[in-house]
């Protein structure tokens, strides 16, 4: 019984089909897995290596090396928080204690409603002009402070489920904090 | 104006994301001009008498690095390394999301000179919307003929595909990215043989920048002679310095090689904020050593800057003013790099968790003035005795900030808490954060 949609599957054969060598693959097809599940699952790995043909425990030893695969299920949105130096120095640990109590858990967490899980990395986000800078659901977020960060939030919570990071948006939160002056 | 704007000449148009915009900016007229008028070898020659260097942080001249692949083993591979992670650095996603056709261009150039049939684009993980562009970018030179084959009517065909890491700093070593393009872990290969040799899928295979590529199209156009007049004798042409921290204006700002520092400071970055005076900078991205408002003066120069004791590495400048704790910057870094450590060799696996272990105590107040022994004896056994450069990095700004900050770290040993911030704290008795 496979997990991955025939659309997964299919982008994962053309991924494949794109280099000289099928293995070169696996890190896109593990995106492909995760924006489907929202996680790696072990039988969703297992699709990947049966697709590439490689073994599971190849495709596992992969997935487990990046730090932005997910290995169980989080919040519908994604919240990274940079706080290395050039964030640091211009409020990041501010940024970090507004959202630990805004969601009311703790770095790592998910929220009681699944709303957000949310984190703070040591890898710099390259937003360093725009410190103190978070990502929302892989789009950046620059020059925070805690009412925008409060503003970003709101809205994303407000989406709708059928396009959790569509461009319209995050075109709609631009105009939003435009218009509020932020 | 300390700016020079080569690389940067047409961000802010309108459109340029687009190929229409790009070629009315006379976009793609260097590959046009490579291919028509050109061998392959005489490019390469062109970008030997260029002078440029490698824009990733080594800054090893790319004509050279092009040179030791050996002839006629082929396929050979090219790729372009665009998973900038330094901390501090964001010029290349600055290159990408305002011309990303600039890149695809000199990527095409590099590939006709070292003759490559597909050019890989390894972008990291969290630079999604890049990569998206990057494959938008892709599309639209495929469909105008500049990617595919034959291109422009001449025997060379080329492919580009771009690649999206997962998060982890280690990738953006070029074996490291080799072996993540692979498929593998992202973890750094023994060298000899170097990627020019043995490679992508064993083949010979160049990696160079993103900023290194986006210079070719000018060098093409306006000829390598040309492009070594800007500059200075052994630092050629402009660079993107990616200025943040403590300053008036962060951005990244465009300057000829060979500006002195200050310039840099005062004109584009508006000077220090709040009117505070500097305490420290780094001038080359969170892996080089701490500089002194003393080294102001210095030029924006690879080896004079590299004489003070630092390195411009990847150009990214990061500020601090009066009220900053060295230690707690430090402190960052470490954590930073015991996070992207790779695991393969001992002393930067061992030696990193030991430094941070170290560091957070120090920041607390908690260690004593031997332990503060035991930190420099760690970095000395980390400290050109890692597989490959991120253990030595992790050394180089904390036992430099030790060294320029020795009273500093001392005060914290057994200090109950960090006193700089309890300094700040009497200062500035209300300030919870500190984001102007």
């Amino acid at each position: 019984m496979n997990v991955l949609t025939p659309e997964t599957r299919a982008e994962i054969e053309r991924q494949r089909d794109r280099y000289p060598q099928a293995r070169s693959a696996v890190l896109p097809s593990l995106w492909a897995v995760q924006h489907q599940l929202g996680y790696l699952s072990p039988e969703g790995m297992a699709e990947v290596a049966e697709l590439l043909w490689l073994t599971p425990s190849e495709v596992e030893a992969v997935a487990s090396f990046y730090s932005m695969y997910f290995d169980r299920p989080g919040g519908r949105h994604h919240v990274l928080v940079c706080i290395n130096v050039s964030c640091a120095l211009r409020g990041a640990d501010e940024i970090v204690s507004h959202l630990e109590g805004r969601l009311g858990c703790p770095s790592g967490g998910t929220t009681a409603d699944g709303e957000f899980t949310w984190e703070q990395t040591v890898e710099c986000l390259g937003a360093c002009g725009g410190a103190p800078a978070m990502q929302v659901d892989h789009h950046f977020q620059e020059n925070l402070t805690p009412e925008r960060v409060d503003a970003i939030l709101d809205e994303v919570r407000a989406a709708p489920a059928s396009e959790p990071h569509g461009p319209s948006l995050w075109h709609r939160i631009a105009v939003r904090l435009r218009k509020a002056g932020r | 104006m300390a700016e020079y704007r080569l690389l940067t000449k047409d961000f802010g148009t309108d459109g340029l994301q687009t190929i229409d915009v790009y070629e009315r900016c006379g976009g793609y007229e260097g590959l046009r001009k490579a291919l028509r008028s050109l061998t392959p070898d005489e490019v390469v020659s062109e970008v030997k008498t260029s002078g440029v260097r490698g824009r990733g942080g080594a800054g090893f001249p790319t004509g050279m690095k092009w040179s030791f692949l050996p002839k006629d083993v082929h396929p050979r591979y090219l790729c372009v390394n665009a998973d900038e992670s330094e901390p501090g650095c964001f010029k290349d996603r600055a290159l990408i999301d305002e011309n990303p056709h600039q890149l695809i261009e000199g990527t095409l150039i590099a590939a006709y000179a070292i003759q490559a049939p597909i050019a890989f684009i390894y972008i990291r993980g969290e630079y999604h919307d890049q990569r998206l562009l990057l494959e938008r970018c892709v599309e639209e030179a495929r469909a105008a003929g500049y990617i595919g084959r034959g291109i422009l009517g001449s025997d060379f065909s080329c492919d580009v595909i771009v690649h999206g890491g997962a998060g982890a700093y280690i990738c953006g070593e070029e074996t490291a990215l080799i072996d993540s393009l692979e498929g593998l872990r992202g973890q750094p290969r023994l060298k000899p043989p170097f990627p020019a040799v043995k490679g992508l899928y064993g083949k010979p295979t160049v990696v160079n920048n993103v900023e290194t590529l986006s210079n070719l199209p000018h060098i093409v156009l306006r000829g390598g002679a040309w492009f070594a007049s800007v500059g200075t004798e052994k630092s050629t042409g402009t660079r993107l310095f990616c200025c943040s921290g403590h300053i008036n204006r962060p951005g990244t700002y465009e300057v000829a090689l060979g500006t002195p520092i200050r310039e840099l400071l005062e004109e584009e970055c508006r000077g220090v904020w709040k009117g505070r005076s500097l305490k420290a900078f780094q001038p080359g991205g969170g892996s080089m050593q701490v500089l002194l408002p003393e080294h102001l003066d210095l030029p924006l120069d690879m080896d004079v800057v590299a004489k003070a004791g630092s390195a411009l590495g990847a150009g990214a400048m990061v500020f601090m003013d009066e009220t900053t704790c060295m230690v707690d910057v430090s402190m960052r870094l470490v954590d930073f790099y015991q996070h992207e450590s790779c695991g393969k060799c001992a002393p930067c696996r061992e030696g990193t968790y030991f430094e941070a272990d170290l560091m957070h105590r120090l920041e607390r107040g908690e260690l004593t003035t031997a332990e503060l022994t035991t930190l420099s004896d760690i970095c000395d056994n980390m400290n050109g005795k890692c597989f490959c450069p991120l253990g030595d990095t992790a050394t180089w700004f904390v036992m430099s900030a030790y060294q320029a900050f020795h009273d500093e770290f001392e005060e914290h040993c057994g200090a109950g808490g960090c006193p700089v911030k309890r300094r700040n704290r009497e200062l500035v008795p209300a300030a919870g954060g500190d984001r102007g």
